[in-house]
């Protein structure tokens, strides 16, 4: 697969964006929830490299979780919801008419409820677990996939070329891999770009309607409201959660190339 | 026509369905004597005792076994039963109502604004074309890469906080209702600008567009004759698809805002555990997303006629 330069761009701010999230989380000297009442919402300085928030915490550290696990969430939600909706896709037209009838009748019901909806009675079950979040948001995502993996792949089923490797008696995972894969791969990886810049976005608009995530972890919705009313006193500390949002999502959105 | 509706009908059929599976699975997933959990939530931590517990318990068909309790919560749900909030005591029907209201008025104005915004930007861009072009696209992407609630918060920062010409958040007087309004239809805009640019570009280079030119029409008969609803398909289409950005738009919107409608009060619900508030703004909300589908394919068949094969 060859890149665009804009690809390329999107990819190393995200790889540098990992970079500042793995060093800060692994080399902070403070801990995520280490308060100093004694120096709170300082200017980014020597010992604070990113400043301190009301609470005196380390804002490096924080952010540097917080990117981490906005990390760890996409990265998680994007293999599991290409996986399934990549498999369910291919399987619904090689399994025959029941198959397809009945994933037809399971997506139909997810499309019912626009998926933030989904989400957010999903978190409302298990408020602040990640797991569910992980899940919820997956479970919204594999759709998208499933759909598309389908569309092409009815036209590569009927292609000669496919049918005349059957005949040949090359298996199913031949046939996928020599015919299918190559015609799907490259709408599966926009999905999947696209996918993980929204996971990000959906984790940080429950966190910052404070379902998501809760205190003391750090989490970017979550940090946003944190900061707000402190945006007078200290816009530096609320500039930071939304810089890295919007950086994400630009990067994400980079990387999926031209097919918006 | 007929399929449309019919499969419409059947997507309705799902959402109250599915809503009420999921909060009916949520009401006995609550950890703890729910009885006692919502007498709490109800009377205030110090007055529970197990008779309130009790009362609670009979009123709302606690000892049911579950799948009777299932039966008894999807015949109310069809009947449209929603009960009583479990912190105000007040009808979910009323609140309800009364959230969407306010819901539809945020969401129509979003919109309007955003077709304001988004269909001259995107004609101008397919007309002049580059450097014009260029600059719009990719500010329309910078304005894509910001989720909404960051969108908000620019806005209540720059309008509101710094210049005060609007007021930050709350609803009263039309005032109230511009920031949220402008960050709805930004956020929708800079999607559907690059909607109208495609597809006017194509209808302009299309063979038919060109040949009007050439027996002699005016670029404005032209346009107004054989542009405007070729143009107009996609355009409209994509609104189906908008639809739910725009309503998980009005989720967060809300909430920034502090605007009474049914996003605001969903997530308020949820963090207050008031579990029949939940069903009934989830329910209004995958009602509304029906609806709105229904119009746009309406609309998409108005506009051309030709769609009715398809569908």
């Amino acid at each position: 697969m060859k890149m665009t330069l804009s690809q390329w761009l999107g990819l190393s701010i995200l790889l540098a964006l990992l970079a500042f999230s793995l060093l800060g989380v692994s080399l902070s000297p403070y801990s995520l929830s280490e308060q100093n009442l004694d120096a709170i919402m300082n200017a980014p300085s020597m010992e604070h490299w990113l400043g301190t928030d009301h609470l005196g915490r380390s804002m490096l550290t924080r952010l540097s979780y917080a990117v981490g696990l906005s990390f760890v969430l996409s990265l998680l939600c994007m293999l599991t919801s290409s996986l399934v909706g990549t498999a369910f896709g291919v399987w619904a037209v090689w399994g025959g008419k029941k198959v397809d009838t009945i994933l037809g009748v399971v997506v139909n019901i997810l499309l019912a409820l626009p998926g933030l909806v989904v989400v957010l009675l999903f978190a409302a079950i298990a408020p602040g677990s990640f797991l569910v979040l992980y899940l919820a948001i997956s479970l919204v995502q594999w759709v998208e996939y499933f759909r598309v993996v389908r569309a092409i792949t009815q036209g590569v089923i009927q292609s000669p070329a496919r049918q005349s490797s059957q005949m040949m008696g090359f298996g199913r995972w031949y046939q996928f891999k020599r015919h299918i894969w190559p015609a799907i791969s490259p709408s599966v990886f926009t999905l999947a770009a696209f996918g993980g810049a929204n996971a990000i976005l959906t984790m940080a608009s429950l966190g910052f309607v404070y379902v998501g995530i809760q205190p003391p972890l750090a989490e970017l919705g979550l940090m946003t409201v944190e900061l707000f009313p402190y945006y007078s006193d200290a816009p530096w500390l609320l500039a930071q959660p939304l810089v890295v949002i919007a950086l994400m999502v630009f990067a994400f959105h980079l990387l999926a190339g031209k097919r918006a | 026509m007929k399929a449309m509706f019919l499969k419409r009908a059947l997507q309705l059929i799902t959402v109250v369905w599915g809503v009420g599976t999921l909060t009916f699975i949520l009401m006995r997933s609550l950890p703890g004597d729910m009885a006692y959990r919502i007498a709490a939530s109800r009377y205030g931590q110090d007055n529970v005792d197990s008779n309130a517990a009790a009362l609670v318990r009979a009123e709302l068909n606690l000892d049911q076994g579950a799948l009777t309790a299932y039966w008894h919560w999807l015949t109310d749900l069809l009947q449209f039963k929603l009960g009583d909030s479990l912190v105000s005591g007040l009808p979910v029907m009323d609140t309800v109502q009364h959230m969407l209201g306010h819901s539809l008025l945020l969401a129509f104005a979003g919109l309007v604004l955003s077709v304001l915004i988004a269909v001259p930007l995107g004609l101008l861009s397919a007309w002049r074309g580059n450097p014009l072009d260029s600059v719009l696209m990719g500010f329309s992407s910078v304005i894509r890469a910001m989720p909404v609630f960051v969108l908000g918060v620019l806005f209540i920062l720059l309008f509101a906080l710094h210049w005060n010409w609007f007021p930050v958040a709350g609803f009263g007087s039309p005032a109230y209702l511009v920031l949220p309004a402008m960050t709805l239809a930004l956020s929708l805009a800079a999607v559907s600008n690059r909607v109208v640019r495609d597809s006017a570009k194509q209808t302009f280079q299309s063979a038919f567009y060109q040949f009007s030119r050439v027996k002699g029409l005016s670029a404005w008969q032209t346009f107004r004759q054989h542009g405007v609803r070729n143009i107009a398909v996609p355009v409209v289409a994509f609104f189906g698809i908008q639809l739910v950005s725009m309503i998980e738009g009005i989720v967060m919107i809300e909430s920034l805002f502090s605007w009474p409608g049914i996003g605001h009060g969903l997530a308020h619900a949820i963090f207050a555990r008031d579990i029949p508030v939940i069903q009934g703004a989830a329910l209004v909300m995958g009602i509304l997303f029906v609806l709105l589908n229904t119009l746009v394919d309406l609309i998409c068949l108005w506009i051309d006629p030709r769609g009715a094969k398809k569908l």
